[in-house]
């Protein structure tokens, strides 16, 4: 396990510098002065493009630019917005919000989409299994922005079962729906990718093998079934990650949900490009890290991958 | 002996349901099982031996189910029991040890979990130190040596016949009355196969646990059991005691198994030139028929000639670098120091258990690995040292058969696309030419012109083998090298391919370098044979030298292996 | 030799044979029908129900992505009156208008152009750098293996939604189909590429793979005839599904307002973005572009579901 998880950080390295690099490199690739192109079709004042000038060290050659901005972002220093404010502060102030709804989001997506993907897979070509069938290809088919609406246009303002925007200081009981909208799309996938898994898995020699053992069904499907099929379900998590942010920045845009993503939503539609530049960045070193985690996680789940000297 | 039977398998009936309907597997199969007898299920596969093992504890696969009969064990019928009161049995009073060890495990567990979980499911101890204590009993008993250490360890860590062993023990946990070895030893070399069974033997022996034995090799049957029963197409064609029926069979089907089966009283085939029969048509009844191996004559070696080496090896070693752990890496030598000589016109079996280097051996000749030191000629010509367009041509006077039927053949390319591809790379004659030198050795491996726009996916594994045979054919080389080409195939199968192997060598003057882990098979097809174990050579030597002498210890090993060496088949 | 005691003889038993007697050893039968992987699947889906209906929505939508001067007359941005802001159906206008008092129906019929494009670019050209680079990084392996999917892995640890608005960000003035194709696009590809490598890898230690370099068949033109064809299978599948990704990547994008701009492009994400304010009183500016975006991508994810299935002889046997 101990070289496992120094290999895994090895190569996490080139990862973590290669795709910082690469958002600081598109910033950059543009012709002409990136700062003034930044404020597009804003008057720059000059005090702002001092500022952003010297936070991105325009006068140094781009490999040490990049460094020293990596520098500063590591050191927690993320620049400044358009309208003064520290993006840290934002960040500070916006991320423990984010994290709860994300949290909600990944109890869902996995309590439900485990749950019933592996009822499916047990059930194949029941009315369960068919119900669960149509309804997650109809969320993966959904764009969540289309979904949240709905949702909101129907739970918030039809019915008026959940608040339609979340209120000051974001509530857990505020989080749900934008949660379950959050969560939707990948709770689909994870249903799907049980399903298969538990399909297969069930087909495996060994779980004949430990039904010819004497073991109770009650006993293969936790121990020998679902527990193998939750390998790919865990490698996949990384990829639910990934729309996990985007999903995120769209939710919190439309519920008002005061998070990371709705800072990022209103700062895109402010096209205020540094805070852009800065929360993308943050959110991408988030996400090689948590992929690193899943990473180690697989290790433990699966101790053919652990063993590998 | 007790005058009831323990097990009585009356009329069963088992069918699945496929998406061309309902196809029967089994039909009407009846036998009993005493208690503390060994019973042997023979067949090839698709017989329905399997689909019977699994129906009596009912795990059948996917679609099947038991559609008629009865299964009563004990006075009880399984068929009409609830699925608890199945759980119920399985394990504590019907043992199962399944076919494939590599797939059987669950590669996530440790080994002592999945050992300690089947004993405490049959209640055979409770508590926790008295189930380790009867895990490492047991996994002890099975001849699984340092236990203590092992039970920590995952199966991907263990052997193929070590991990067979901890299924053994399991499959024995909870002393069940009948004990099921589906192919236990099939993925196993001979050596380690023929140690497992004889200590299974004396395990369920000391017990007296009844045990049904399912395999593809009547040897192998007649050698671990008292009994047999036949089974061909879901239905049993004969059964009786085990050695009346190697000796005497009766239905045409067994007679055809038993000559079809080599062994070591089987005899070189000496192919007629130019068979009287078509392979096709040939239709076997007993003795004297087209391919009955065991009674061909003897073909003289000399014939062969002692004119210069076709193929030769001159201390041609390959060493493989394994990466291990950290940044290091280990040396393992592949194949050490090997040097034959193979003669125009003859064969030579390359022999050896799983790891031996033979395939490796076989792959350096074929230019599909590069050699670490010494050298291999070909007609006088150096491998190793031959630029791209020496090496070209040396492909056209050399042609390899792959031992899968089933990853041998590209499944998108047509037959004659298959067969036509050496000629295409070669640029060997023109379009009509191809055509034409297609359709002749479509002939000459018996496979009907209808085939030639049919893609290998519409064929059985056998015919793919004839067809890889054709397209190694088409550039009339001079050598063949066939890597276990034959294993894959079921008995009456592969003596159609020897048989055909030999034909052709007859009549083309082929030279063949042969490997195969199968020293049966060697008996009836080489000329010369190599022993390596371990990388090394350890014995060559004419195939009737060999056989009749055996210097090395590690050679009579192997011999001694064979399955039912000993016993002499019908005639 | 068994010595166990005692021994029962069982009794002998011999079927009678068979009215047709054995027949050869492993006689050639074909069937009607030619088989291969290719044939197996289009039969399958040929005898789905679902496979049609798909088939003909997609080539609907295709259609009206082509000609959509057949299904309305009515432009979608230049006759708009606020007069008619929020508006319900009217004669002529079958679905109302959208705030800016635009036609409803129009944008939607005029929209699909732009979605299907978008589409079309992002998956040919995802198509064809998973393709190249997981076929070299797997079929050669060794250090190009390497440092391919390093690469690799670098693009894949960017959210690509996230980089293409960063890149979108930067491109305010001159953004057009290309270019949002191309910030979807970019970041992308190592899925497909991974999906690729790990078949070439399966297929290059098939038997054949090895029989073709025995025969004389150069590496480069093994991968060709051999490896790649027999690997394509998976990438066709999520290319399918890719494509409806790349459909909904355009509208997330065009929803969070770094998409196409307004007034050159109809978006059906811009349009559903600009009903974010008249969700109460106007429900119908986004349930219907809502719908058009939702049925175009559930066409292209079924399509590869179905294609998937067919692919896998597993639960084509199974069904």
């Amino acid at each position: 396990m101990f070289w496992y998880i120094v290999r895994r950080i090895l190569q996490g390295i080139p990862v973590f510098f290669g795709s910082t690099l690469i958002i600081f490199a598109m910033v950059f690739a543009m012709p002409g002065n990136p700062v003034l192109r930044m404020f597009g079709e804003r008057t720059p004042n000059p005090a702002q493009v001092a500022a952003l000038e010297a936070m991105y060290h325009l006068d140094q050659p781009f490999f040490v630019r990049y460094f020293l901005y990596l520098g500063d972002v590591v050191q927690g220093n993320l620049g400044y917005t358009f309208a003064g404010q520290s993006v840290n502060e934002i960040l500070a102030r916006t991320f423990p919000t984010t994290l709860r709804l994300a949290l909600l989001a990944v109890i869902i997506q996995l309590g439900i989409g485990v749950t019933v993907g592996l009822i499916s897979g047990l059930r194949k070509g029941s009315v369960f299994d068919g119900t669960a069938l149509v309804i997650s290809l109809l969320l993966i088919s959904m764009p969540v922005f289309v979904l949240g609406f709905v949702m909101q246009w129907f739970f918030g303002i039809q019915l008026g079962i959940f608040r339609p925007t979340v209120g000051a200081g974001a509530p857990w009981a505020d989080l749900i729906l934008p949660a379950i909208v959050l969560a939707a799309l990948n709770m689909a996938y994870v249903i799907r990718l049980t399903r298969a898994s538990v399909l297969e898995t069930a087909q495996q020699d060994f779980v004949r093998m430990a039904y010819g053992k004497g073991l109770t069904r009650r006993r293969v499907i936790p121990v020998h079934i679902l527990r193998n099929s939750l390998i790919p379900v865990t490698t996949n998590l990384a990829a639910d990650f990934g729309i996990l942010i985007v999903g995120a920045t769209v939710t919190e845009g439309i519920f008002n949900v005061p998070g990371v993503g709705n800072e990022l939503f209103k700062a895109i539609n402010r096209h205020d490009t540094p805070e852009i530049v800065s929360i993308v960045t943050i959110l991408v070193i988030v996400y090689v890290l948590v992929n690193l985690f899943i990473d180690l996680l697989y290790g433990v789940l699966d101790p053919r991958i652990r063993y590998v000297k | 002996m007790s005058a009831l039977p323990l097990l009585e398998v009356k009329d069963l009936e088992v069918a699945f349901k496929t998406a061309d309907g309902i196809v029967s597997a089994v039909r009407g199969v009846s036998f009993d099982v005493y208690p503390g007898e060994t019973l042997a299920i023979v067949g090839e596969s698709g017989s329905g031996k399997s689909t019977t093992a699994h129906a009596i504890i009912d795990l059948l696969p996917g679609s099947g189910t038991v559609t008629g009969g009865q299964v009563l064990f004990g006075g009880r019928d399984l068929t009409k029991l609830r699925s608890t009161e199945m759980e119920d049995i399985r394990g504590r009073l019907i043992g199962l040890v399944p076919q494939d060890p590599m797939q059987s495990l669950n590669p996530v567990w440790s080994i002592g979990f999945q050992v300690e979980e089947a004993i405490r499911a049959n209640g055979v101890a409770t508590g926790k130190r008295e189930v380790r204590k009867q895990a490492l009993k047991v996994l002890k008993e099975a001849g699984l040596e340092d236990a203590d250490r092992r039970l920590k360890q995952f199966p991907h860590q263990f052997s193929g016949g070590m991990r067979q062993r901890v299924l053994i023990s399991i499959g024995l946990s909870a002393h069940p009355q009948l004990l099921i070895a589906d192919e236990p030893t099939s993925a196993l070399d001979v050596t380690v196969q023929r140690r497992i069974l004889d200590h299974l033997e004396s395990l369920t022996e000391s017990s007296g646990t009844a045990v049904i034995f399912i395999t593809h090799d009547l040897g192998l049957a007649a050698e671990r059991a008292e009994n047999l029963v036949v089974m061909h197409r879901g239905k049993i064609v004969e059964s009786g005691p085990a050695l009346d029926i190697l000796q005497d069979p009766q239905h045409p089907y067994t007679q055809r198994l038993v000559a079809a089966a080599p062994s070591l009283a089987s005899k070189r085939i000496q192919a007629a030139v130019k068979a009287d029969k078509p392979l096709e048509t040939a239709e076997v009844g007993g003795e004297g028929a087209g391919f009955d191996l065991a009674t061909v004559a003897e073909r003289t070696a000399a014939s062969a000639g002692e004119s210069t080496p076709v193929i030769e090896f001159r201390e041609a070693t390959k060493v493989f670098k394994i990466r291990t752990g950290g940044l290091t890496s280990v040396a393992f030598t592949a194949v050490d120091h090997a040097s034959f000589q193979v003669a125009k016109g003859s064969t030579l079996a390359l022999v050896g258990e799983s790891g031996s280097g033979k395939s490796t051996a076989a792959k350096m000749l074929l230019g599909l690995e590069s050699i670490t030191s010494g050298s291999i000629l070909v007609n006088g010509q150096d491998v190793s040292t031959m630029n791209r367009r020496d090496l070209l041509a040396l492909r056209r006077q050399m042609q390899p058969v792959f031992q899968d039927p089933y990853g041998s053949l590209d499944p998108l390319h047509n037959i004659g696309n298959t067969i036509a591809e050496p000629l295409r790379v070669h640029h060997a004659g023109d379009v009509a030419s191809r055509k034409a030198r297609v359709l002749e050795v479509l002939d000459q491996v018996a496979l009907p012109q209808s085939v030639l726009t049919r893609y290998p996916s519409e064929l059985s594994g056998g015919q793919r083998q004839r067809v890889a045979i054709a397209r190694a054919l088409a550039l009339k080389p001079e050598i063949v090298v066939l890597d276990e080409a034959v294993s894959a195939l079921d008995v009456l199968v592969q003596a159609q391919v020897l048989n055909l192997l030999a034909e052709l060598q007859a009549e083309l003057s082929l030279t063949y370098l042969f490997i195969t882990h199968d020293l049966a098979v060697v008996r009836v097809i080489a000329d010369y044979v190599c022993v390596m174990e371990k990388g090394r050579i350890v014995e060559q030597s004419t195939v009737d030298e060999v056989f009749a002498n055996p210097r090395e210890d590690y050679t009579r090993e192997l011999l001694d292996a064979i399955p039912g060496a000993h016993i002499r088949l019908g005639t | 030799m068994s010595s166990k005691n005692p021994v029962r003889r069982a009794p002998r038993y011999v079927a009678e044979v068979d009215e047709g007697g054995l027949g050869a050893v492993d006689a050639v039968r074909v069937s009607e029908r030619k088989s291969n992987l290719w044939l197996d699947a289009w039969r399958d889906l040929r005898s789905r129900w679902l496979f049609w209906v798909t088939s003909v929505l997609i080539l609907f939508i295709i259609f009206v992505a082509l000609f959509p001067g057949v299904f309305t007359n009515e432009p979608p941005n230049d006759n708009c009156q606020l007069s008619v802001s929020n508006a319900g159906p009217s004669p002529g206008h079958p679905l109302g208008f959208t705030k800016l008092g635009c036609d409803i129906f129009s944008r939607i019929v005029h929209g699909t152009g732009t979605s299907l494009s978008v589409g079309i670019i992002v998956t040919v050209m995802v198509a064809v750098m998973g393709i190249v680079l997981g076929a070299f990084a797997g079929y050669f392996g060794g250090w190009l293996d390497s440092f391919l999917m390093r690469i690799g892995d670098i693009f894949f640890a960017i959210p690509y939604i996230l980089a293409a608005v960063v890149i979108m960000s930067m491109f305010l003035h001159d953004r057009n189909i290309w270019v949002i194709s191309l910030a979807i696009g970019f970041f992308s590809w190592p899925a497909t590429a991974r999906i690729l490598r790990s078949e070439v890898l399966r297929v290059k230690q098939l038997d054949y793979v090895m029989a073709s370099e025995a025969i004389g068949l150069t590496k480069l033109r093994t991968m060709f005839t051999h490896v790649m064809p027999n690997s394509l299978a998976p990438v066709i599948v999520i290319s399918t599904v890719g494509l409806a990704g790349a459909i909904v990547a355009e509208a997330t994008l065009s929803f969070l307002g770094v998409g196409l701009p307004n007034n050159l492009f109809m978006s059906w994400g811009n349009d559903i973005s600009a009903a974010q304010t008249s969700l109460r009183t106007a429900p119908q500016t986004l349930i219907y572009p809502s719908i058009a975006l939702s049925l175009t991508v559930l066409a292209f994810i079924l399509l590869g579901e179905l294609v998937r299935d067919a692919l896998d002889p597993r639960t084509r046997a199974s069904r």
